[in-house]
């Protein structure tokens, strides 16, 4: 099956299912039901297509395998799709999550499921394409397309104060992508060409490496989100429903680790050396910034919405630490954040669904009544501590030991968030499960159905398997990365050559 | 057989944690204890073919753990001396108290769950002594702080129990850090976390003849560390989380509070195996540690003060398990000293009796408890020692050993006096700057040991009953599955000092060890500590008779004493009371204002500044412009032609000038 576009296969096959929403009439419940049943489907055999991807990988490949290439427009700029190690598993992580959400919203959602369902599907599209994508025109269009259909998600479906959070999501993220456009225009002029491929080996001047770093940090850091634009993360996701917020976390978050990956760090390699103080001096603060703000929350999903923040400092700290432990740790923490912050907003997503409120204080005592929720809930909170044996600790303590060798300062504040991880997170745990069940409106609450445990369980065994067993992730991974950090030490290296014969 | 030893017991927690409520209570006590006894018994053959027997260190790997460019780590046991002392160590207490739970939890309607979570412990802590590399030994070492947290809080509608259960896991992550910052040291100091490597590789770091330590190999906050440097900068990062995990002095905060869970916990976590963990650590990184005397010099000191402040804490308290844990406390700075002397046989032999004698006391409090209708204070006791007879005669061995009752110069006494005079005696024969402090006050602290414990026995044991008659009708006697498990300890608090003190730390040294335990060719420690002064030898025998006399002389000749002298030294009372006011000064500075901190930088950082800047301004701006727009548009034709008259003006004078240039 070498000639079968299986990329393209596994990235449209969800905008199929949304055509077929298209035709669906929802205005009875059957119609309803057979939309559910379509949009389920459709990212159900999405993701056991995308196995496939992982089962034909050559994990002994470093350059992109898979490809596919046509003319597109006449103008240099191709239809190109590809995976390597590096973006191979964020398609897997994407075609995983999107059943679950599926699922999650299976009941939650009512009003307008037909769109809903399309939303999603349309989605899943775009985010699959922009793993994929090998043309930087192309990833621009995958990347920016995105948007649209999260911001709808949380503008329609999401809670009170819906238009703000979706005006301030648009708004962050549109300005750091028109940097990013530029930036792309720019790159085309010097290279002559949009072909990532063959961008990964054209050397930039130095000078103009600068600003095109700069500009495509703008677009990837808002994204991310870095300190100091992370303010639109805790607000979008209070507001998004449960399934938008799990994709926000789980994927579209990772979308700026990824960018950094592939272009900031492999196309700029100077001036990624030279910004790396920065980026670690952002990311230290963000991690110990937002543990802090995250700690005294009394709203779960803000909460959850903040520690996401400091978790994803650990990712561009270690991506620009450059050496293996950092760049496959960030690769990692960023799989695992994708599961592990997507199971806890699916665990507060059970509890809304239930009272209908997030605050923090409403709750108390569920171990009573709910206890295979507490265990599930259990886990995925140790998971967020970075327990060793969950998944949290595998990318947690690699990127840490790959920073220790590039910095011992930023080793030293990263290394507490540990401790207010452990603070934060647990206290959200002993205020919501433990202590006695008190509060009369808690009392009817039952536990898990057999949908949520269906959600629930599946990522209770991924995040424990992947913190006993990761080398599945690290055997995808080490090809690439190696061959990215090989490239990126000659490339610095043939810099400071020419500097010192100069 | 390893692998038997180890993933029995998850095996067991696996089954009564996922099927406890399908096969009943009684079935998961049954096979978690069954699988235990089963581990234990497997875990002494080991001791007899490996430390006593002909064993040399062997590596079983399991599985693949991570890789990482240069970083790789397997999921592997190394089975040498020290790993099967304290696979005896655990798996026996372990057992034990899985057995005992069984009568002490008879009334809790959760046992399934407790059961599993006993058994999950000792997986993890038999995960970390066997480990074969830095990352497992973090991983058991995470675990059973997991499993720790997890048993403090088992009662979860305590809110003091959740409570102690956060501080717990909080205050050990603060070591954790330390530790996990040690891990990346060693890293990079030695290109590897697998023991094999470092032990191979911490040749290169042996001290120079001229005292320099060569070139720079880490480069740590700033400061160019060379080689000696470095690796003292990485012993004390592991060392800060050994102190976390052993609750030692500044990180001991948690250990009390831990008091909060079941007592069958007590013995196992915070008595006899998880806060020996720190000691265990030492002891496995000494061909590191051995060789920067400034890092040693920091252990003995932290391990001193610990002995000392611990003890002086213990005298004052009322709840009887908080005693023990003080104590616990205490006899934990005593292993450090010995650690930090280099006679780290001595700090494993008191690890090794301690496990029995204080598992022995901590159940036999159980007991106690049990019998009480569930009263902690030992102000509402007394007089108990006619109503449970066992229980007393199980305390009272558990009190002999843990104040070394012996007999000076020969060698003949219980456990404790082994182990702890030895430590004492080579702390006043080590060349360690600071073994002459840790001698003073460990022998001070021996004095304080002897004097609470004996408090212990008297308050609770002896006098006229001060509970209520109601309480005091429904004294007990434990059933016999309590009593067994105090037997065998007893028998071990009284037995293991004659049988085992040549092998830990005596004439059978290095045959014992085998190199388990490394030392340097001119450390003698173990050789020199038989050749002290007679007086030296007396002074813990002498300290303990002080303070059994002062006890008895305070709570059953003249109770009335202790209440004056509190009443006369109100201040120093209320100090020690009040465990040197370390929570209130914790919570004051890190508690309240990291959440402070977290308020301001949430409403003003967040809020205030980058929205205010940021998004809302913006928009707001954008709203300003828009609304001074707007009222331009009047409406009034003369307005609209007044301005474009002053552009046409405008226009024409710039073309004029502008053409003239």
């Amino acid at each position: 099956m070498t000639d079968w576009p299986i990329l393209s296969t596994v990235t449209f096959l969800p905008l199929v299912g949304a055509l077929l929403i298209l035709m669906i009439r929802d205005d009875s419940s059957v119609g309803r039901r057979n939309i559910r049943n379509v949009a389920l489907l459709a990212t159900g055999c999405t993701f056991i297509l995308s196995l496939f991807i992982w089962v034909s990988f050559d994990n002994q490949e470093a350059s992109f395998q898979m490809v596919e290439r046509a003319e597109w427009l006449n103008t240099g700029i191709a239809y190109h799709m590809g995976v390597d190690g590096i973006s191979m598993l964020f398609v897997i992580l994407t075609t995983f999550l999107m059943p679950l959400c599926i699922l999650a919203s299976w009941e939650s959602v009512q009003k307008r499921v037909k769109e809903y369902m399309i939303a999603f599907l349309v989605l899943e599209t775009l985010m699959i394409g922009v793993f994929c994508a090998l043309d930087i025109v192309l990833f621009y269009i995958f990347f920016e397309a995105g948007l649209i259909p999260m911001f709808i998600i949380i503008g329609v479906w999401g809670g009170k104060r819906r238009v703000y959070a979706s005006f301030k999501f648009f708004l962050y993220t549109l300005a750091g992508s028109l940097l990013m456009l530029l930036a792309i225009m720019a790159m085309y002029w010097d290279a002559g060409t949009t072909d990532i491929p063959l961008l990964l080996n054209h050397d930039f001047p130095e000078s103009m490496q600068f600003w095109l770093w700069i500009a495509f940090f703008a677009s990837f850091a808002v994204k991310m989100p870095m300190w100091p634009v992370h303010t639109w993360l805790p607000d979008a996701h209070v507001e998004a429903p449960t399934a938008g917020s799990v994709i926000l976390a789980g994927i579209l978050l990772k979308l700026g680790g990824y960018g950094f990956i592939r272009f900031s760090l492999a196309m700029f390699p100077l001036a990624s050396a030279d910004l790396a103080p920065f980026v670690f001096a952002l990311s230290v603060i963000a991690i110990i910034y937002t543990s802090l703000v995250a700690m005294m929350q009394d709203d779960i999903k803000k909460l959850i919405a903040y520690s996401s923040v400091a978790h994803m400092g650990y990712v561009t700290m270690g991506i620009f630490a450059a050496n293996a432990q950092g760049v496959q740790g960030a690769i990692f923490q960023m799989l695992s954040h994708g599961l592990v912050s997507g199971a806890l907003f699916l665990c507060v997503g059970v509890v809304y669904d239930r009272l209908h409120t997030r605050e923090i204080a409403a709750y108390g005592g569920l171990v009573n009544n709910m206890p295979k929720y507490a265990v599930a809930f259990m886990v995925f909170t140790m998971a967020n501590v970075g327990l060793p044996g969950t998944s949290g600790f595998v990318g947690e303590f690699l990127t840490l030991i790959g920073i220790f060798r590039a910095n011992t300062w930023v080793a030293l504040f990263a290394t507490t968030g540990v401790i207010l991880s452990a603070a934060y997170a647990l206290w959200l745990y002993r205020r919501v499960i433990f202590g006695a069940l008190e509060k009369e409106s808690l009392k009817a609450m039952l536990d898990l159905t057999r949908r949520e445990k269906i959600i629930l369980y599946p990522l209770v065994a991924l995040v424990i398997f992947f913190g006993v067993y990761p080398m599945p992730v690290f055997d995808v991974t080490a090809a690439s990365v190696d061959n990215l950090l090989n490239n990126y030490t000659a490339a610095i290296q043939s810099a400071n050559d020419l500097a010192r014969a100069n | 057989m390893y692998h038997a030893i180890v993933f029995l017991p998850l095996i067991g927690a696996i089954i009564a944690g996922l099927f406890g409520r399908s096969i009943g209570a009684k079935a998961s006590e049954y096979i978690t204890s069954g699988f235990l006894v089963f581990a234990a018994f497997l875990s002494w053959i080991a001791f007899f073919t490996v430390a006593l027997g002909e064993g040399e260190t062997l590596r079983i790997p399991v599985m693949r753990w991570m890789e990482s460019g240069a970083l790789s780590v397997d999921w592997a046991f190394r089975i040498d001396t020290l790993t099967v002392v304290m696979l005896v160590v655990v798996n026996t207490v372990s057992s034990l108290v899985h057995v005992y739970s069984i009568g002490y939890m008879h009334h809790d309607p959760h046992r399934p769950r407790f059961f599993a979570y006993l058994s999950l412990f000792t997986f993890a802590m038999l995960m970390l002594v066997t480990s074969d590399n830095l990352l497992q030994m973090f991983f058991g070492w995470e675990g059973v702080g997991l499993a720790s947290y997890l048993l403090i809080g088992f009662w979860y509608k305590k809110p003091s129990a959740t409570a102690a259960a956060m501080k717990a896991f909080i205050v050990n992550r603060v070591g954790d850090f330390g530790f996990a910052l040690g891990i990346f040291g060693v890293f990079v100091l030695f290109g590897s976390i697998n023991f094999d490597t470092i032990f191979a590789g911490a040749a290169d770091f042996i001290p120079t003849e001229d005292g320099s330590g060569g070139d720079v190999v880490l480069n740590f906050l700033g400061w160019q560390l060379d080689r000696a440097d470095a690796l003292t900068v990485t012993c004390l990062l592991l060392f800060m989380g050994a102190m976390g995990k052993s609750a030692q002095f500044l990180l001991h905060t948690w250990l009390p509070d831990a008091m909060e869970g079941p007592t069958p916990v007590s013995a196992l976590i915070h008595a006899a195996t998880m806060v020996t963990a720190g000691v265990f650590l030492v002891a496995r990184m000494s061909p590191i540690f051995e060789l920067s005397q400034a890092a040693l010099t920091v252990v003995v000191v932290i391990g001193a003060i610990t002995a000392f402040f611990a003890a002086t804490v213990g005298l004052v308290q009322n709840d009887i398990k908080r005693v023990i844990a003080y104590s616990t406390c205490s006899q934990l700075g005593y292993m450090f000293v010995a650690l930090g002397i280099g006679a780290y046989g001595a700090a494993i032999f008191h690890l090794f009796t301690h496990a029995f004698f204080k598992a022995l006391l901590f159940l036999g409090a159980g007991s106690v408890i049990h019998a009480v209708s569930d009263e902690q204070d030992m102000r509402r006791m007394g007089g108990l020692r006619k109503h449970i007879p066992r229980t007393y005669w199980m305390m009272v061995i558990g009190t002999l050993a843990l104040t070394g009752v012996g007999i000076p110069g020969l060698y003949f006494g219980t456990a404790g006096f082994f182990s702890k005079d030895a430590i004492i005696e080579s702390a006043f024969v080590a060349h360690n700057a600071a073994s002459g402090f840790a001698f003073t006050l460990l022998v001070v602290a021996a004095l304080f040991t002897s004097f609470y414990s004996w408090r212990l026995i008297f308050m609770t044991f002896h006098g006229k009953p001060r509970a209520s008659a109601d309480v005091m009708h429904h004294v007990h006697e434990s059933p016999n599955v309590m009593l067994i498990p105090l037997y065998i300890l007893a028998a071990g608090a009284l037995l293991a000092g004659i049988l085992f003190h040549k092998q830990f730390f005596g004439d059978y040294y290095d045959g014992f060890w085998q190199g388990a335990l490394f030392t340097l060719p001119e450390n003698e420690i173990v050789h020199e500590f038989h050749h002290v002064p007679f007086w030296v030898k007396m002074s813990p025998f002498l300290a303990m008779l002080i303070g059994l006399v002062t006890a008895w002389y305070f709570y059953i000749r003249s109770p009335q004493t202790p209440r004056a002298l509190a009443a006369q030294h109100h201040g120093l009372y209320q100090f020690l009371l009040n465990k040197w006011y370390f929570d209130e000064l914790y919570d004051f500075l890190f508690v309240r204002s990291a959440k402070a901190l977290g308020r301001f930088l949430w409403k003003q950082g967040d809020g205030r500044v980058i929205d205010g800047l940021g998004p809302d301004g913006v928009a707001a701006r954008v709203q300003d412009i828009t609304g001074r727009v707007v009222k331009l548009q009047t409406g009034y034709l003369y307005h609209y032609a007044f301005v474009m008259l002053i552009g046409v003006a405008a226009l024409v004078t710039w073309m004029m000038l502008g053409s003239s240039f």
